[in-house]
């Protein structure tokens, strides 16, 4: 009996997870262009702005190219689950949810991954030289944001001793202590977040011409509900690494395994708190910064890696950095 | 049993090559004969590594056929690991004769290609079959002659014969290595039977490994003994290109195991520095060289290079860790590395049937020639996805998997205790990162260019959907990589004999799990499920398809593309092969490839075209082959004068080396 309420108590917490990082995703992007428009003294968009543009989307009919193909058609929904899982899976308000150990840390990243190489692809299948650029881009800063993710991963897991993601915070909140390679892997992290989510200064989230544009360049040709989708994504990626970046560094608060309702009520608020901050952080860090051209990007991304590659070398070197 | 089975099943084999040497010229019947005995055969034995591996398991001792060397005979074992390899082995070979039973019927030359295949096939089988040191090399070189037949089979085309001479150097070079190896193991007393030199005294161990390393390294291409490799491969018919580049690595990488944790006693520190940081070179030298091709069989082809990389980075950790007395550990490393075995004969296979779907429809290799594929050969298109998909370490299918497993094993080797280990191990490791992310770059570029877009030529748009046959090979296939990638705990614990018998331990039992999940040591550790997550992305889905049916417009219209309001109707102005890559290009390949770009820009005026020339320098055959066949080709000329001396003078020099013998022998002794 006490088996059953347990796993559907797991469930339930599990389910609610899925649909809260759902429901915040639009919301944290609606912070995030608040916050920049007041930074750059401007009025800006109400914060409910991105789910009305859901909303308008969804209601628009699609207009599709004349040669897409079933797999334009396709991936914007398969884009949305991969990242949707991805960020499901990333313990926000309370660690060991139950479907935690389905993916690790490596596991998510490459989940992530897979959600980029549908986008890429999409980009490609109309034909325009457009959505070329964009996907021969984005695969050129995921060849490298990707191999900064995985050693930043490498760090955090010989830190904590697990690739487990509540496993690291359940870790991170026991055994809190400053140390180089955790520093490195932070840094690390947050300069793949910005590449991950093209924002500035690697890509810019509000152009919409030029040769500047990355990720928008892929989406070119969408339109829609596809488009709708393929948006709600992008939204649920931004969160999906402001989530990480709390959950492995700054977990304070999180409710811990087994934890009661109270408990994870405190969670929740300490991880909206967190979220908003990690989102105002991030935007006061992109208004101080002008865009990188193209070919500066992978210089800045290979900073990440290096930092990654640093930090597991000096924890390969002895366990105590 | 099974080995008599197995035997039995190669003689079919060499049966059905003679009956095609014999029944040459009748043409399509012929053929698909030719190739539904070797797809028969492949099942039998497939069954048989199967009933071995999972039933039989204890294995029965070598089966003595009285030729061969006479104190030592013709021995056949089929132990857990020959197993394995003879289940990847027949796996590709039923999907390679499958494929080529609808493939085959476009063959120009099916003479030149009809005998060869099913002695290639009854090759590999014996190589893995093999239990004393004269038949396994004697299956070697039979696969590697049938082999160079095949790839010679379209031999008006000088590049093919040049990759034909290529490779017919590099795997005699490959032999001799091996033979020396062997004769090392054997020792003076001439034990060749593999049982002899499990027991016997070794000379010499580190020596052995070098030459093995030459050896089984030059046939799985491995850097620097690559050069061979993306000339070969894509020179064969592409039923043959699979099974080189998704079996016949795979067979070398089997000789490799064989001398190196079998036959060679207990390894030495210094082997996994060496073994790791070349892989880590490999995986990463090869996945950019794909990525600078725009020829789709020579991209899978360089791509072979990369997977060996990562099959071996597993291998040279479980090296270490044996070293060290890890065990567990060990066979978490080899597990990882047989584990990339099965999937990239798998998704390696697949993808070259459909790089010959796509030359038979269209005629073409060059990714520049094509495009738009995905609408005339859906089919193809989508199979071909799943193998990029999986080839580029995508959850939930196979490929990643097994890449997961290896960084898993490259989490654990902090516990090692050597330098060397610890400084090259995270650098092995972020190469292997690199390259799955490039893996993922390069086959968008192939997708992408390809499948996607509009056609580039009248050819590709002219193109129609493969024959029944290929399609099944392919989605056969398709289908294995994602049960390969949603159940890999099953295939874990299949392969515990094969741990359990070269490192002495096993990977912890993953069936029980709950939800079937992997968990290589503990759960708090790491786990993956690929099952959930497959599952997970596809409710996800469903449940985003049906909130968008349900609520949102339904109205679809077709226009022109937008592309920023300026659409341009010439396919030209897509993004090409070379096009795509042209970032990664700059930022990897000036130092790699020492690439440079040249730009002809006409004066103001001049109505001629400008021109971008891209130059791409192989630095390994420039700096190590091209020096040594300037120096044989000048020893050559050298010694040409040998040929005409008198008779007085070819009897001095006679005596000459007589004495030199002498002396050395009395020396030695």
């Amino acid at each position: 009996m006490v088996v059953i309420l347990d796993l559907v108590l797991g469930l339930v917490v599990q389910g609610l997870q899925m649909v809260l990082v759902l429901a915040l995703a639009p919301l944290l992007l609606g912070f995030t262009r608040k916050v920049k428009a007041r930074l750059l003294r401007r009025r800006g968009p109400p914060l409910l702005q991105p789910y009305r543009d859901l909303l308008k989307l969804i209601r628009k009919e699609a207009v599709l190219a004349q040669n897409a193909s079933w797999l334009f058609r396709t991936a914007p929904y398969l884009i949305f689950a991969a990242t949707w899982v991805a960020a499901a899976l990333v313990p926000t308000f309370a660690t060991g949810l139950s479907f935690n150990w389905a993916a690790d840390l490596i596991a998510v990243a490459a989940l992530v991954g897979s959600a980029r190489f549908l986008l890429a692809l999409a980009g490609m299948d109309v034909g325009t030289s457009f959505g070329g650029i964009g996907s021969s881009r984005e695969m050129l800063f995921a060849s490298l944001a990707e191999p900064a993710m995985i050693m930043i991963v490498f760090t955090v897991a010989l830190v904590a001793g697990s690739t487990q993601l509540s496993a690291i915070a359940n870790f991170m909140l026991d055994h809190a202590t400053l140390r180089v390679s955790l520093g490195l892997a932070c840094i690390g992290l947050v300069i793949v977040a910005v590449a991950e989510n093209a924002r500035i200064p690697v890509d810019n989230p509000a152009t919409h011409l030029e040769l500047t544009m990355v990720h928008e360049a892929m989406v070119l040709e969408y339109s829609g509900r596809h488009l709708a989708v393929i948006e709600f994504a992008a939204a649920l990626k931004l969160l999906l690494y402001v989530s990480l970046v709390i959950c492995v560094f700054v977990p304070w608060g999180i409710a811990p395994t087994g934890a009661g309702i109270g408990a994870m009520a405190i969670g929740l608020l300490a991880y909206l708190g967190k979220l908003f901050a990690g989102g105002f952080l991030l935007v006061l860090a992109e208004t101080s910064v002008a865009k990188m051209r193209v070919f500066r990007v992978p210089e800045f991304l290979g900073i990440a890696l290096m930092l990654g590659l640093l930090g597991t070398l000096l924890l390969f070197v002895s366990r105590s950095f | 049993m099974p080995t008599a089975l197995a035997l039995c099943g190669v003689a079919v084999l060499l049966g059905a090559a003679a009956l095609a040497l014999v029944a040459r010229g009748r043409g399509g019947v012929t053929s698909r004969l030719v190739y539904g005995v070797c797809l028969g055969v492949a099942v039998v034995l497939l069954l048989a590594g199967c009933a071995q591996l999972l039933v039989v398991q204890a294995p029965a001792p070598a089966l003595v056929l009285p030729i061969g060397l006479p104190w030592v005979g013709a021995q056949f074992r089929l132990d857990a690991l020959a197993a394995f390899f003879l289940i990847v082995v027949n796996l590709g070979a039923a999907g390679a004769s499958l494929f080529a039973m609808g493939y085959g019927e476009h063959e120009t030359a099916p003479e030149r290609v009809l005998p060869f295949y099913p002695a290639f096939l009854a090759g590999m089988n014996l190589v893995v079959l093999a239990h004393d040191a004269f038949s396994f090399l004697f299956a070697w070189e039979l696969m590697s002659l049938t082999s160079w037949g095949l790839v010679m089979a379209h031999h008006q085309d000088a590049d093919n014969r040049h990759a034909g001479y290529v490779y017919i150097v590099m795997a005699s070079f490959g032999t001799l290595a091996l033979l020396l190896a062997f004769g090392l193991l054997a020792g003076g007393s001439g034990g060749y039977a593999f049982d002899q030199m499990r027991e016997g005294a070794r000379m010499l161990p580190g020596l052995v490994l070098i030459l093995a390393l030459l050896g089984a390294g030059s046939k799985a291409g491995l850097v620097p003994l690559h050069v061979w490799l993306p000339l070969a491969h894509p020179a064969a018919p592409s039923h043959v290109s699979a099974l080189m580049s998704g079996v016949m690595t795979k067979v070398a990488v089997y000789g490799f195991i064989r001398i190196v944790l079998d036959l060679n006693g207990a390894p030495a520190e210094w082997w996994s520095v060496l073994i790791v940081s070349l892989a880590g070179i490999t995986c990463a030298l090869g996945v950019l060289s794909a990525l600078m091709q725009h020829d789709l069989k020579r991209l899978l082809a360089y791509h072979t290079v990369e997977n060996i990389g990562i099959i071996f980075i597993g291998i040279g950790l479980a090296l270490a860790f044996a070293a060290y007395g890890s065990k567990e550990l060990a066979a978490m490393a080899l597990t990882a590395g047989l584990l990339h075995v099965l999937n990239h004969s798998l998704f390696k296979s697949l993808l070259f049937f459909g790089a010959g779907a796509v030359l038979n429809a269209t005629g073409q290799r060059d990714m520049e020639r094509l495009g738009g594929l995905i609408h005339t050969m859906p089919r193809t298109a989508f199979a071909f996805l799943v193998g990029c998909a999986a080839i580029s370490a995508l959850p939930p299918l196979n490929g990643f998997v097994s890449e997961w497993l290896t960084f898993q094993a490259i989490l654990f080797s902090p516990t090692l205790p050597a330098w060397g280990l610890k400084l090259i191990v995270p650098a092995v490791g972020a190469l292997l990162a690199l390259s799955a992310a490039l893996a993922a770059a390069c086959f968008v570029k192939a997708f992408g260019v390809t499948f996607l877009g509009r056609p580039r030529t009248v050819a590709a748009q002219a193109a129609a959907e493969t024959d029944r046959y290929s399609l099944a090979a392919m989605f056969g296939f398709a289908g294995l990589c994602l049960i390969a990638g949603i159940l890999p705990g099953l295939l874990i614990d299949a392969l515990a004999p094969v741990t359990q018998s070269l490192v002495g331990a096993r990977m912890p039992v993953q069936s029980t799990n709950p939800w079937l999940s992997i968990v290589p040591v503990a759960e708090s550790r790491s786990s993956y499920n690929g099952l959930l997550v497959f599952a997970f992305i596809g409710i996800a889905a469903l449940a985003a398809v049906q909130a968008i049916h349900r609520y949102a417009s339904k109205a679809v219209r077709r226009s022109p593309p937008w592309d920023c309001g300026y659409p341009d109707p010439d396919p030209a102005t897509q993004y090409t092969a070379d096009s795509f890559a042209q970032p990664i290009r700059r930022v990897f390949g000036t130092t790699v490839f020492r690439a440079g770009e040249r730009l002809e820009l006409p004066a103001p005026g001049d109505a001629n075209p400008a021109r971008l020339t891209v130059t791409l320098r192989d630095l390994i055959w420039d700096t190590l082959y091209a020096p040594l066949a300037r120096a044989t080709a000048l020893a050559a000329e050298k010694l040409n004068r040998l040929q005409f001396l008198t008779i007085r003078q070819y009897l001095s020099l006679v005596f000459a080396a007589l004495v030199g013998l002498l002396l050395v022998l009395s020396i030695w002794s």
